[in-house]
């Protein structure tokens, strides 16, 4: 390997690894918030990189009818529970929120916007398309389940990821798509040559991960959700709605989720279950982080994308076992640290 | 004759019938549920009742279906040597694994179960001698004396043996020594260790015997379908694996075997009726199953299988018919007893921090045996984690602690009770399902010996029978003898602190230590308490006893240690300790 192979996989690595530090970030914020373990997140990624394709191809994408579908069954759940409580605002509110709304989206899209749209639009409008994913999946499926136990959380989360993988087989179609670089730019500096579209993964990487530091340090619903995360019951006493926070963890999480697969998109080939494997990476990297420091997930997810790029290089078909098999040794060095009897779990 | 027993008669007339004259699809759909069934009760084993979750059984599955599909192909074995071949790498990778995994908290299990399943997946996709992703195939047929499992039909009495003999085994396992061991991993954790049992050992043994029986399963699968590749022991059979477990109802046994049944024939009909229903095909079973699980786990947690049992369950007086005790059981051998005035525990200047709190600060004390110390204190002072110091449940920062002479700090707490010290805690700690009966045999852990092989096959009955007849004669002891078949969560709190007592009793300990024995107690129980005690301070056993009833401890115990604040501020005698003016400040403010 010489100097500017070498160079070249560790672009590669970096680009990987800001994706996955993306990625890594939404699920420590998800758990520590939620205590869900969001085997899903990478689903978000695969369906906005497929809805953009499908935007490309001129085709209604199948995120559309998996928006609307959910909107009705939490329409449905939201107005038996207000006819139960018999609160009629609650009622309204259901049927703006979760009928209207889709339904006006819905009828833009089929009938309204021109076929030819420029690239900025299409990812706006494949954004709007997943992000509210993120707090309907949140009402329908953990929401009833809000204070089960971890594990119960997890197996649901792992029911859904299944769920959401068949659906998007099923929306989607077997064959992968690649949607069209945000820039064909090159620079040569030295042996090295660097591409528009890894100086816009990492750029929004970094913006990303610099604004929600931003949000939790200096506004009242960042600091609501991080105090949330510190201790449940206290930040509801406090009047910090659970589910309030719970419902803007999850929305944070797809608009995450939705961005990455816009990045990564133009660089990967997406399938329907592409974002299972890009989503245990960012996995790999918040375990690395102990699912609860942000940097240290960051670094991990850094750290998976170099060890993949290598391992690619001289193994390229044990990459996957390679990364899979780098938790190994950090649950060791973890389970070291730790070595006083484990108090129960209540 | 209740109404379990002639269920299980049923299913096994099924089982060993069935294939005489059912159709060939339910055979097929039969031999299925009980492959799926062996994984899925290993999964109940560790997920339901030991509560650690795995996505990774699936791995084991391909470990013992590749094992025998190379032996007996490319070597040339016969297909059983490689099943005992398969069984030794599946358990040695078992073993591995929970080593580096079993000791973590919660959720980093199951994440890790996920990663090393993928792992051991796409090793095996890759490997060239394993035939990479295309598999091998052409296994041999099965043999025993002479008789070839060549067709379904026949195969199938073979996996149903497999079946009902894990069956058997598991339920005898459970309901043993060891299987209360077992028990205590979900809820019972710290209390076990305090009682002797070694946690990490219990979590790797239902680890390794959950890998054992998946290996099985997947030789059994190579060997019905003479093939084997990658695809069906990757991550996703791992996850429908736990589906199962989860869907039947992951606490028990049968309940896993009722969810591999449901999963296999709904998917099995799905896949024929669906994509007729629907105009198209696709994964519509999978969202089917993907969703029933989530709607499954939001209304009903522990699954199916309880609305079943309770339709089994012998009706009448609605009283579950307990383990019986047997009088004439031999009695445990008891420690000798130490001569009063042997010096038991002996602790110099501990110290516990909590980052920068200190809770302990260099308290010293001693107990002897034949005598009664009580430990004082307000709220906060830091009684309750010397206990925890003493007894092993957490480590010294620094200072020492021995027991008969021998040092102890930094032992584990089971090695601790070994050595004759047993204690109750504050919170109750015990498991709400249980009988009072089986909750006080735990205490009895390290009188027994039985190991998990002579459990599974209830060869230790004759001990066994010991073991209950001293819980119960401990029970009998506190006063709960006549509650002994009610569920422990089922008590007054009252009761449960007796039940802890007596379960530390059944330890046949040296030291006694006791947090807060009277608190909840009426006078009469209060009284019968403190005659207990002085009972067994007669007998020679050391108690170290913390208490806020003063009426109770001064007429009690023969001498004080009072804390305020995680120091050692008064010891002597009760009338002393009525007169110290620090104790005094401490409890009722300074006098003036």
């Amino acid at each position: 390997m010489d100097f500017s192979i070498a160079a070249f996989l560790v672009q590669d690595g970096l680009i990987s690894g800001a994706v996955y530090a993306l990625l890594g970030v939404a699920i420590v914020l998800v758990f520590s918030v939620t205590r869900v373990i969001f085997v899903p997140q990478g689903e978000f990624v695969a369906f906005s990189a497929l809805t953009m394709a499908a935007l490309q191809a001129g085709k209604t994408p199948g995120t559309l009818w998996l928006l609307l579908m959910a909107s009705a069954v939490a329409c449905m759940l939201e107005l038996v529970g207000s006819f139960k409580t018999g609160d009629k605002s609650r009622a309204v509110r259901a049927l703006l929120v979760y009928a209207v709304a889709p339904a006006a989206l819905a009828a833009v899209m089929l009938w309204v916007l021109p076929p030819q749209l420029p690239m900025l639009v299409q990812a706006l409008i494949a954004l709007l398309l997943v992000v509210p994913l993120g707090p309907l999946l949140y009402r329908i499926v953990y929401q009833p389940v809000a204070h089960g136990s971890v594990l119960v959380l997890l197996i649901i989360s792992v029911a859904l990821h299944l769920a959401l993988t068949s659906f998007g087989l099923l929306v989607f179609g077997a064959e992968g798509s690649r949607t069209p670089t945000f820039s064909d730019e090159r620079w040569q500096v030295g042996p090295l040559s660097i591409t528009g579209q890894s100086v816009w993964v990492i750029g929004a990487s970094v913006v990303a991960i610099a604004l929600l530091a931003w949000f939790f340090t200096y506004t009242f619903r960042g600091k609501a959700l991080k105090a949330t995360s510190v201790n449940r019951v206290g930040a509801e006493l406090m009047a910090i709605s659970p589910t309030g926070a719970g419902s803007l963890a999850f929305t944070l999480a797809a608009a995450i989720g939705g961005l990455s697969g816009l990045l990564i998109g133009p660089i990967n080939t997406m399938f329907y279950d592409t974002g299972f494997m890009i989503g245990l990476k960012g996995f790999v990297a918040a375990i690395v982080g102990g699912l609860v420091s942000y940097p240290l997930a960051a670094l991990g997810a850094l750290l998976v994308g170099l060890l993949e790029s290598f391992s690619s290089f001289w193994a390229s078909s044990y990459k996957e076992f390679a990364v899979f098999t780098l938790i190994l040794p950090v649950l060791l060095w973890r389970s070291l640290r730790t070595h006083q009897i484990e108090e129960d779990e209540e | 004759m209740n109404r379990g027993r002639i269920g299980v008669a049923v299913f096994v007339a099924i089982v060993v019938l069935g294939p005489l004259f059912l159709p060939e699809g339910i055979i097929t759909m039969l031999n299925y549920t009980g492959l799926y069934g062996l994984v899925a009760i290993g999964l109940a084993l560790v997920t339901g009742i030991g509560g650690m979750t795995s996505f990774g059984q699936a791995a084991f599955v391909g470990i013992g279906a590749y094992a025998t599909a190379y032996l007996s192909t490319a070597a040339g074995w016969s297909p059983w040597a490689a099943l005992v071949v398969g069984i030794v790498v599946t358990c040695a990778t078992a073993l591995l694994l929970g080593a580096l995994t079993l000791r973590l908290a919660g959720h980093y299990l199951p994440l890790s179960t996920i990663a090393w399943g993928l792992s051991l997946y796409f090793l095996a996709g890759n490997m060239e001698f394993l035939g990479g992703h295309s598999g091998l195939s052409n296994l041999p047929v099965v043999q025993l004396a002479g008789f070839a499992f060549d067709d379904p039909r026949k195969f199938s009495y073979l996996i149903w043996a497999f079946v009902l003999l894990a069956i058997w085994l598991l339920r005898n396992l459970l309901a043993s020594r060891e299987g209360r061991a077992i028990r205590c991993l979900k809820g019972g954790k710290v209390m076990a260790e305090s009682m002797g049992v070694n946690i990490p050992r219990s979590k790797i043994v239902v680890f390794v015997i959950s890998a054992l029986l998946a290996s099985v399963s997947g030789w059994l699968y190579a060997h019905l379908q003479r093939f084997v590749n990658p695809t069906p022991f990757g991550l996703n059979y791992g996850i429908e694996y736990l589906f199962m477990a989860v869907i039947g109802g992951a606490g028990y046994v049968w309940g896993a075997l009722l969810g591999a049944g449901i999963i296999t024939v709904i998917r099995e009909w799905l896949t024929d009726v669906l994509p007729g229903l629907l105009g198209q095909s696709g994964s519509f079973e999978v969202i089917f199953l993907s969703i029933l699980t989530i709607v499954l786990l939001q209304r009903a947690p522990e699954g199916l299988w309880p609305f079943i049992a309770g339709r089994f369950a012998a009706k009448g007086d609605g009283k579950k018919a307990g383990v019986p005790v047997e009088d004439k059981a031999m009695p445990l051998p008891k420690r000798s007893a130490e001569a009063a005035g042997t010096m038991l525990l002996e602790v110099k200047q501990a110290t516990k921090r909590f980052g920068g709190l200190v809770a302990v600060g260099g308290v010293s004390l001693e107990v002897k045996a034949g005598e009664i110390l009580a430990l004082l204190g307000p709220n906060g002072a830091g009684k309750s984690t010397m206990f925890n110091l003493v007894s092993g449940v957490l480590p010294l920062t620094s200072g020492s602690v021995s027991f008969l002479g021998k040092p102890i700090d930094g032992l584990r707490a089971h090695d601790i009770a070994k050595l004759g010290m047993s204690r109750t805690f504050q919170h109750v700690k015990l498991l709400p399902n249980l009988s009072v009966l089986e909750n006080v045999a735990i205490g009895g852990h390290l009188r027994g010996s039985a190991g998990i092989g002579r459990s599974a096959l209830h060869l230790e009955r004759a001990e066994e029978a010991s073991l209950l007849a001293e819980a119960y004669r401990q029970l009998d002891r506190v006063g709960l003898g006549q509650l002994k078949h009610v569920p422990a969560g089922g008590l007054s709190l009252g009761d449960q602190r007796i039940l802890e007592i007596a379960r530390a009793l059944c330890a046949d300990p040296s030291l006694l230590l006791l947090d807060e024995p009277a608190a909840g107690l009426r006078l009469k129980e209060k009284e019968a308490l403190a005659a207990l005690l002085r009972k067994l301070r007669a007998e020679g056993m050391g108690v170290l006893l913390v208490e806020h009833d003063m009426d109770f401890v001064m007429g009690l115990v023969d001498r004080i240690v009072v804390m305020e604040f995680g120091q050692k501020i008064a010891e002597g005698l009760p009338h002393e300790i009525q007169e110290n003016p620090a104790v005094l400040e401490a409890y009722l403010g300074s006098v003036e």
